[in-house]
Parts: structure tokens; C-alpha cells; sequence
């Protein structure tokens, strides 16, 4: 193992690395660490210039308790969850039969569509915002959390459709021609041989995905506006709006936005890791 | 409905109003309502929805949906919003801000309602800012001034009075500088109030008409007038007038340094008071004087700009629409939401009463008595949407590098040539 | 003759095997077409008219791609793009150095790796509001801690020349974790025999590292370059939200200043914002043309 493995080294170094440790974390995570103590100080104290001082009263409850029920912030997080949950669903159920499609035929062309997905994954948003923008409108979606999730489900379906070959080329084959030559229906084998087996990256595809969508900026303000339909993302910013300079309700605000992908990825961390390695472990 | 309206005060008082019938003669409104608005700092919000109650209390069948967007993301939204799924009613502003939209045909001609009686007689001082081609594109709600508030606490402390010329301008703020102070706090991240400080330097400098051509494109902007006024303006920059690094604060933030007397003044607009008011500086500390003269032989001219609904011409229930404007305009309607504890600016009808508040009454005296010059939108209503854009961002690097003045205004001469 | 010399079923020649896979693929590739596939064809289109968005479009024919030339703010953008296409690669060493901290097997960690990772899973508008008061020029954390070190505070947002590598150090911060990851799972599979034999070689740190260690991370290393050259060139959250493409203009990048024309309130100009596009494509086409045919190569060995 690389680099050496501490219990091999002296004890000073083992004492050493154990002591770096929280030490480096909490140097990275400083910026963080530096908003949840802001978002625990009343007002008083950043009138008074109290910043990096120790908050004089404690009011995470009173300034979390005005984010949950005095402002806007609980139906733009709702919003996120109608439009991540059924764009989840939505790109992986079409990335799983592109996948079976692309990973599991030999057919001219193969090769040419799995590099249309791949590449139009890469593409910049910027290329698409006109033209989509003109297209939700004139579907009449403008402004709908439907319109949204429409566009994210067809764009992801890129990335989830790279993820689902590969995963999908490297079952077994043997498994398919053996259905196969028991007569066993294509849709069927999908269904019933294919889908069992890909289980592991459902679930760590469902985790990216949803953290990709909840934080999604750009097409939640090209797509949507005002409180009924917008995501939080573009939801704090009208949050922050309007408790402009209320640091402390600001920063209580952008942690709660911010908490769910955090949540989810605790939750599932295997499969959020294997999901981002795409295969550089093969 | 799916906004809980919070009760506020000013709905509180209004049941008397409508007890005594103050709205006969509209008859009862059913259907839909859609209301798009942009009043989403505290204060106007809680006008907006006690205008929902109250004119949903005069037509119960009638069901009102409230949207309401943050200010600055309205300014990108509306033009989203105005070519499909259109609300009835929409916030935004007056003059050249409309232009892009009644070329385009998106917003409703509303000049029949601008024919009624209740507005030709109380209406018309407002109504140039809402006409262009001789035809009236919208409503004004309210509107309010500009001029430069200050802590009468810390002039009191250091000696000062009131300024009326450029050099007791200056006199002051060498002391107030000198005493470890800024003259003036200001939040230039959303570029706009550094316009506010050139329309004013501007229309001292070279006066009302003078600014008017410079904002339809007939002067160049190397124009030695013009270079004129960016040398008084930058006499104060010099001083060390103003807060540090105000290119990074928006005018919200920027409000801590006056509150806590790191800087002793603000050239803002009326709606500063609330905030600042609710910062902790009573009335005694806070006072407001109309910013000074500079040329002596120019009329004096103010900033005033006027706030608006309109309707899109997409919207489906335009009668509606027409109804909650003339109760929007209404003379008992209009003395509520400008109350100094509302809006707490001025109403747009000859016939409401101004507020007995302390800024409200200096405004109003001086906007009607001492503005002879004429009364201005705003830098970025006057000047076509892009020039405003180009030029703001100039005045903006200008506050922050004056030394880079003449890149700054070759670069604004070319987008002239290229805009106009 | 009679008709049936050769009776040739009923059942049409289409090999079943041969239509299938077109069943599958047939919704995948309509939503994809529709959204992604079309649009970069309509915006190249729309980059030759002139269009407030409201009203009727104007051919103008390559105009606005002259005008591009001459646009001062869009050259600012092209320069900060280069400046964030070469800053945000230091994402990879970083993130290795970090993996290989962190590559050990002391108690909890697990813990500290979740940690590390964290500040991926966040969402980029909020790393802009957390840096942005990490900066702020009366409270930051940043000048707070200058100043008890005794050095002069900066306003790094609001200083043209400090911003855009403030904004690039806010983005650094994810994009690490992210590479982190990756080598931490490389890191994984490396093969221990190598590196058994190579230490009763006598070959250890720094050599080790380079001889040994990172030729098996090179599929990796690859990953987290193009996912990190695709970041830097996206990077539209952190401008917009940190500073709006200020001050004066001095932090814009190609991405951000499209959506400024198109869809701003100062103007809308949506065939000026589609030909910015298109550059930002075009660049942008470089890397993805060099990505397909590495995972081209890589399709073409056998399996």
C-alpha cells in the first residue's frame, strides 16, 4: 500500500498523523464551519461587529425556526423535490434501455450514437439556453416544474447513458445468450435478466443524479421564476434577497438549501463513490 | 391562494375605509386575478398584500394569485413571462425602461383608462413618465425622492449644518473626513447607485436639459460638459468621501456604515428610511437635505423615479386588471400604501394626502416647490436599457480608478455611436 | 407457374435482434434530440440574426461575430477562461496529495474521507455565498485572519485584479474534493505486488510515487481532467452568484457574459448571447473531440 502504512512507521509519526488529521479537516472546512457559526448568532451581534467572537446568545433554533416557517424557503425546497425525484426516475429508466440497447448489440452505429450521448453530456449549457428556453415556451411549460424536468431528464440521460453501457458491458454475457437461446423474449431478458444485475448502478446513478439536479442553478432561473415552481437554488437567492445583510438568517438559509445531496450522500456514500469513478476502475 | 397574507397594520386600518363605502360605484369582480410583482423588500411587500386584502375584501368572488419575484431577478424574469403564461398585472418602471416592450407590442395600451376622469383631474403630474407615442402603457403607484440623508447627530457633534453650495459641500466633508469618517456610505454591486450620484452630479453641473440629451444619444459623452461634471464629482472622491470598497456591497449592505456612524450620509431614495429606521436611527438622528447646488445659474432638477403596474397584452383577464388599477391609483388607496409606516414615499395623486412623516414632507416640499428644472427618472429609466447597462459599469470603475476617466468615456462614445 | 414455388414465410426478414436494440434506444434518443441535439444546431442558427427575444429576428448574417472581435468584455472573458482552463487543473495534484494523505487505515477514516468530500455534494450557489463572506472586506474570515498575522486586508471581490482567482480558488475547493475521490479509489487498486517488490527495491517516497504509483492512476488522472478542463469552462454559478461578473466586468467569463446578453435586463440580445455560445462551444469542442478519441482507442482494444 502506497504510502507506506503509518503502523509501519515510528510511533512519533503515528501520534503525528492522528493529530494532522482533524486539524487539515478542519482547515478545509473552515469556509463551512465559518457559516454555521454565523448562522447561530442573533442579530445583535453583527450590528454590534461581533463576527468571530462567541455568539452572545445562542439562536440557531430562532434563526432555522424563521427559515422553516417565516419565509419561502419551505416551498422552494418542495419544488426541489418535484423536480430531482421524477427527473431520478425519468434518466435512469431511459439511460437503462439506452444502455442494454448500446452495451449488450453489435449493430453499425453502435459506437456513433454512444458518442452523440457522451459528448452532448459535455457540452456547455450556454449552447442550449435559447433554443430550450424558446422550446419550453412554446410548449407552454415556461415556468412549470414539468418543463424543467423535462429538459434535466433529457440531458442527463447523456452522462446516465455512459455510465449504464459501460456498467452493462461488463456483465456477463454468457447470461443474456444463454436466455436468448432459450427463446427468451429481448424484453424479457431487459426485464428480468439485465435490470436484477444492474442494481448496483441504479442506485449509485439515483444518488449522482439527484445530487446534479437539487443543485442545479442555471436552468432554474433560464426555466422557472417566483416561489411556486422555482428550486432552492435559485430559491435562496431570492431568500438572501430579502434578508439582504441579515447574515445570520442568510447563512441559515444557504445550510438548510444546502443539507439535503449532503444527507442523501451520507446515506448512500458507497454508491455515490462508485458512481463518480465511471469506471477508472474497471 | 397559496400565499399567507401577513396582517399588517396598514390592513388593519383600512376596514373603516371600506365601511364607509369609500370604493362606491365598483361592482362586485369575479374570476381570476394574476399578480406578478416585484416588491420583495420587506416593507413594500407588506403594502402589496395588504392591497391584495383589501381590494379582495371589495370583490370576494374574485380570486387574486400573488406572485412575487425577488427586485433584481424581476428584471430578467419579465421578459420571460410577458411573451407566454402572462400575468394580468406586472411591476416595472417608467420612461425609456419601457420601450423594449411597447415596440414589441407586450404591453397593453391603457390610455382609455388614462381618459377617465379620476386621472385626468389627480394624475398629472405622473403622466409623461408612463407615455411614449403619445399613448400611456401603464400605471404609477408611487413615487419617491432622491436627495442625500444624513446623521444630524454627528453634524450636530462636529459643527455642520446643512450644505446649499458645492463648497460648503466640501467644507463638511473635509471635517467629516477629518473626524476618521466617509462623507458618504454606498453600495455599487448593482451598479445602479453610482448613476444615482452622476445623474445628480449631472443635472448640478449641466442641468435638466442638458441631462436629457446626454440620455437620447444627441451629446458625446467626451463632451467637455460632460468631462465637467466627472471632475466636481471627482473632487469628492479625492476627499476620501466615500466608503471603501463599495463595488462590493449592494445598497442594503452598504447601510451598516451610516447606522453605525462609519460614514455621516446616503444620496438614496426614500425607500432607505425604512430600513434605516429599522436599524435603530430614530428621527432624531436622521435628516435629509435636497442635494446642493453646484452651478448656480442651472434651475435645480430631482431624481424621481416613479414605480409602475402594467398589464401584458398577453394577460386573459384584463378588466380585472383595469379595475385594480384604478384602485390602485385611488386617492384614499394611495394616501394608505405611501403612509410613512407603508411605502412611506409619495402618492401619485393630486388628491391623497402626504404623510405626516419628517422626509416625507421635505420631499414633498421640495419636489413641488423647489425643482424648477424638472423632475428626472433615474439613470437607468432615462437612458435606453443597454446604454444604462455600459454607462453604470463606467461609473461604477470611475468611483473606484478616476484615473481611468478617459478609457471610461471613449468607451461609453462608442457604445453611443453603436446604441443610437 | 403456380404461386408457391417457394413458400417464403409470413413473418417479415427483419432479423428481430436487428430491430430491438432501436426500440430501446428510440425514447432515449428522442428526449436527447429534442433538447440537446437540435439546440446546438438552432443556436448556431440563431447566432446569424439579430433578436431582442420579443419581436420578429433580423438576419444580419455574420455581424455579430465581428462584433465579437472588436468587444472588450468579451475579450476580458476569453482571457479569464484561459485563466481558469489553467488554474483549475491544480484541482488534480491537490486532490492527489490530499488522497494520499488520506490513505490510510487509522480509526475513523472513513469519517474523514466523507469529510473531505463534502464540499463537492454542495451546491455551487452555496459555496459562492460561503465564499463570498469568506472574502467580505469588514467580517471575511480571510481579512480577520490577515490582519491577526499582521498583513494589510484585501478585498479580493472587489479588486479586478485579485477577483477572478478568488472566484477560482472558491471553485478549486469542490472540484478537489471531486479529484480526491478519484485517486482515493484508484489508490485502491493499485497493485500491491509492484509495490512490495519496488520497496525491496529501496524505492520509496517521491520515486515511488512517480514511477510506480501514478502510471497505474493514469485512468484517473484522465477522468479528473476532463471532468476538471469541463468545470473550468463552465463555471457560471460561482461568477453569478459571487459577483455578477464584477467588478466592471473584470470577472466575466464566456459563460456567464452569454447569459448577460441573452437574457439581462440591460438588453436582450439574443443572437449576440448565441454567437457567444458558439465560441464557448467551439473551445469547448477541443476537449470533447480529444476525450472520444481516447475512449475510442480504449473501445478498440479487445475486451
Amino acid at each position: 500500500m502506497f504510502p507506506k502504512p503509518i503502523h509501519r512507521s515510528a510511533a512519533h509519526w503515528q501520534v503525528f498523523y492522528q493529530g494532522m488529521l482533524p486539524l487539515v479537516m478542519i482547515l478545509w472546512l473552515l469556509p463551512l464551519i465559518a457559516v454555521a457559526i454565523f448562522s447561530i448568532k442573533p442579530a445583535v451581534d453583527f450590528t454590534n461587529g461581533n463576527y468571530w467572537g462567541w455568539p452572545s446568545s445562542f439562536e440557531a433554533v430562532e434563526n432555522y425556526g424563521k427559515v422553516f416557517f417565516a419565509s419561502d424557503m419551505p416551498q422552494y425546497l418542495l419544488n426541489s423535490i418535484y423536480i430531482t425525484i421524477p427527473t431520478v426516475i425519468g434518466a435512469v429508466a431511459l439511460s437503462c434501455m439506452t444502455g442494454f440497447a448500446l452495451g449488450v448489440y453489435k449493430f453499425k452505429g453502435n459506437l456513433l450514437i454512444f458518442f452523440f450521448f457522451v459528448a452532448g453530456n459535455f457540452v456547455p449549457f450556454q449552447i442550449l439556453m435559447v433554443p430550450v428556453r424558446t422550446l419550453t415556451l412554446d410548449m407552454g411549460l415556461y415556468n412549470t416544474k414539468t418543463g424543467l424536468v423535462l429538459f434535466h431528464i433529457a440531458f442527463q440521460t447523456g452522462f446516465c447513458t455512459l455510465f449504464m453501457r459501460n456498467f452493462i458491458r461488463a456483465l456477463p454475457f454468457e447470461l443474456v445468450e444463454a436466455a436468448r437461446v432459450e427463446g427468451v423474449a429481448e424484453w424479457r431478458i431487459f426485464w428480468f435478466v439485465v435490470l436484477p444485475l444492474v442494481r448496483p448502478a441504479i442506485a449509485a446513478l439515483s444518488v449522482l443524479v439527484f445530487t446534479f439536479i437539487w443543485n442545479d442553478y442555471f436552468w432554474a432561473i433560464v426555466l422557472t421564476q417566483g416561489v411556486e415552481n422555482t428550486p432552492v437554488t435559485s430559491g435562496i437567492t431570492s431568500f438572501n434577497g430579502q434578508y439582504r445583510a441579515a447574515y445570520h438568517l442568510m447563512s441559515a438559509g444557504s445550510i438548510v438549501a444546502a443539507l439535503p445531496p449532503v444527507m442523501m450522500f451520507f446515506a448512500m456514500q458507497k454508491h455515490f463513490i462508485a458512481g463518480l469513478t465511471l469506471g477508472s476502475v474497471k | 391562494m397559496l400565499f399567507n397574507f401577513k396582517k399588517t397594520v396598514v390592513a388593519a386600518t383600512t376596514s373603516t375605509l371600506l365601511a364607509t363605502g369609500a370604493f362606491a360605484g365598483s361592482h362586485a369582480l369575479s374570476g381570476d386575478l394574476v399578480i406578478f410583482s416585484d416588491m420583495s423588500n420587506p416593507a413594500p411587500r407588506a403594502v402589496m398584500e395588504g392591497m391584495i386584502d383589501r381590494f379582495g375584501a371589495m370583490h370576494p368572488n374574485l380570486n387574486i394569485d400573488l406572485t412575487v419575484i425577488d427586485r433584481e431577478n424581476m428584471k430578467t424574469q419579465i421578459l420571460n413571462f410577458t411573451s407566454a403564461n402572462a400575468p394580468d398585472l406586472t411591476n416595472w418602471y417608467a420612461a425609456n425602461r419601457m420601450i423594449p416592450f411597447v415596440d414589441a407590442g407586450l404591453f397593453e395600451d391603457v390610455s382609455d383608462l388614462w381618459a377617465e376622469d379620476e386621472f385626468v383631474n389627480n394624475l398629472a403630474s405622473t403622466k409623461g413618465a408612463l407615455t411614449l407615442d403619445g399613448k400611456q402603457w401603464g400605471i404609477p403607484y408611487t413615487y419617491y425622492q432622491w436627495g442625500v440623508y444624513y446623521r444630524e447627530d454627528i453634524f450636530k457633534e462636529l459643527g455642520l449644518t446643512e450644505p446649499t453650495t458645492w463648497a460648503e459641500e466640501k467644507a463638511n466633508c473635509g471635517k467629516i473626513v477629518a473626524s476618521g469618517r466617509a462623507c458618504y456610505t454606498i453600495g455599487t454591486k448593482y451598479l445602479w447607485t453610482a448613476g444615482g450620484w452622476f445623474d445628480y452630479v449631472n443635472l448640478r453641473t449641466n442641468g435638466y436639459d442638458f441631462h436629457v440629451q446626454l440620455a437620447n444619444g444627441e451629446i458625446a459623452w467626451t463632451d467637455p460638459r460632460v468631462r465637467q461634471t466627472f471632475a466636481n464629482w471627482r473632487e469628492l472622491i479625492d476627499m476620501g468621501a466615500f466608503v471603501e470598497n463599495h463595488q462590493t456591497y449592494s445598497w442594503q449592505e452598504s447601510l451598516p456604515f451610516i447606522v453605525n456612524g462609519d460614514a455621516a450620509a446616503i444620496l438614496i431614495g426614500n425607500f432607505a428610511v425604512a430600513p434605516l429606521r429599522e436599524a435603530g436611527l430614530s428621527d432624531d438622528k436622521l435628516d435629509f437635505y435636497q442635494f446642493v447646488s453646484i452651478n448656480p445659474d442651472v434651475a435645480m432638477a430631482e431624481d424621481a423615479p416613479t414605480d409602475t403596474f402594467h398589464i401584458p397584452s398577453l394577460a386573459k383577464n384584463k378588466e380585472n386588471a383595469k379595475e385594480f388599477m384604478r384602485f390602485v391609483v385611488s386617492a384614499e388607496n394611495q394616501t394608505l400604501i405611501n403612509a410613512g409606516n407603508a411605502l412611506g414615499q409619495l402618492p401619485i395623486n393630486a388628491q391623497s394626502a402626504v404623510d405626516d412623516d419628517e422626509f416625507l414632507n421635505q420631499g414633498f416640499a421640495m419636489l413641488s416647490t423647489n425643482s424648477p428644472g424638472g423632475v428626472a427618472q433615474f439613470f437607468d429609466r432615462d437612458f435606453p436599457a443597454e446604454m444604462a447597462g455600459i454607462g453604470m459599469e463606467g461609473l461604477q470603475e470611475f468611483m473606484v480608478f478616476p484615473d481611468n476617466l478617459e478609457d471610461i468615456l471613449n468607451r461609453l462614445e462608442t457604445a453611443r455611436a453603436d446604441i443610437y | 407457374m403456380s404461386a408457391t414455388t417457394q413458400h417464403i414465410k409470413a413473418k417479415p426478414l427483419w432479423n428481430k435482434q436487428k430491430l430491438m436494440p432501436w426500440l430501446f434506444l428510440m425514447p432515449g434518443i428522442l428526449f436527447f434530440a429534442i433538447y440537446v441535439i437540435f439546440p446546438i444546431f438552432q443556436s448556431f442558427n440563431i447566432s446569424f440574426y439579430k433578436w431582442s427575444g420579443l419581436g420578429e429576428p433580423k438576419y444580419i448574417g455574420l455581424k455579430n461575430y465581428v462584433k465579437l472581435f472588436g468587444d472588450r468584455a468579451f475579450e476580458i472573458s476569453l482571457w479569464n477562461n484561459l485563466k481558469w482552463l489553467v488554474l483549475y487543473l491544480l484541482a488534480i495534484p491537490t486532490g492527489l496529495a490530499i488522497a494520499l494523505f488520506l490513505n490510510q487505515t487509522v480509526t475513523g477514516i472513513r469519517l474523514y474521507k466523507s469529510l473531505f468530500f463534502f464540499p463537492f455534494v454542495i451546491s455551487q450557489v452555496v459555496v459562492g455565498l460561503v465564499f463570498t463572506w469568506f472574502y467580505d472586506p469588514t467580517f471575511g474570515l480571510l481579512n480577520t485572519i490577515l490582519t491577526s498575522l499582521g498583513f494589510a486586508p484585501l478585498n479580493v471581490l472587489g479588486d479586478p485584479t485579485l477577483v477572478t482567482y478568488g472566484i477560482i480558488l472558491a471553485g478549486l475547493w469542490p472540484q478537489t474534493a471531486y479529484c480526491m475521490i478519484l485517486y482515493l479509489t484508484g489508490l485502491n487498486t493499485v497493485d500491491p505486488d509492484q509495490v512490495e517488490a519496488a520497496r525491496l527495491d529501496g524505492a520509496k517516497g517521491l520515486r515511488m510515487l512517480w514511477y510506480i504509483i501514478l502510471p497505474q492512476l493514469r485512468p484517473a488522472t484522465f477522468i479528473a481532467f476532463v471532468v476538471t478542463v469541463i468545470g473550468a469552462l463552465r463555471s457560471f454559478d460561482l461568477v453569478s452568484i459571487m459577483t455578477n461578473g464584477g467588478p466592471f466586468g473584470s470577472s466575466r467569463v464566456l459563460s456567464f457574459y452569454m447569459f448577460e446578453k441573452a437574457l439581462s435586463e440591460y438588453g436582450f440580445r439574443m443572437g449576440y448571447g448565441a454567437a457567444i455560445a458558439v465560441v464557448l462551444f467551439a473551445i469547448m469542442m477541443v476537449f470533447i473531440v480529444y476525450f472520444l478519441r481516447a475512449m475510442y482507442k480504449q473501445e478498440s482494444e479487445p475486451r
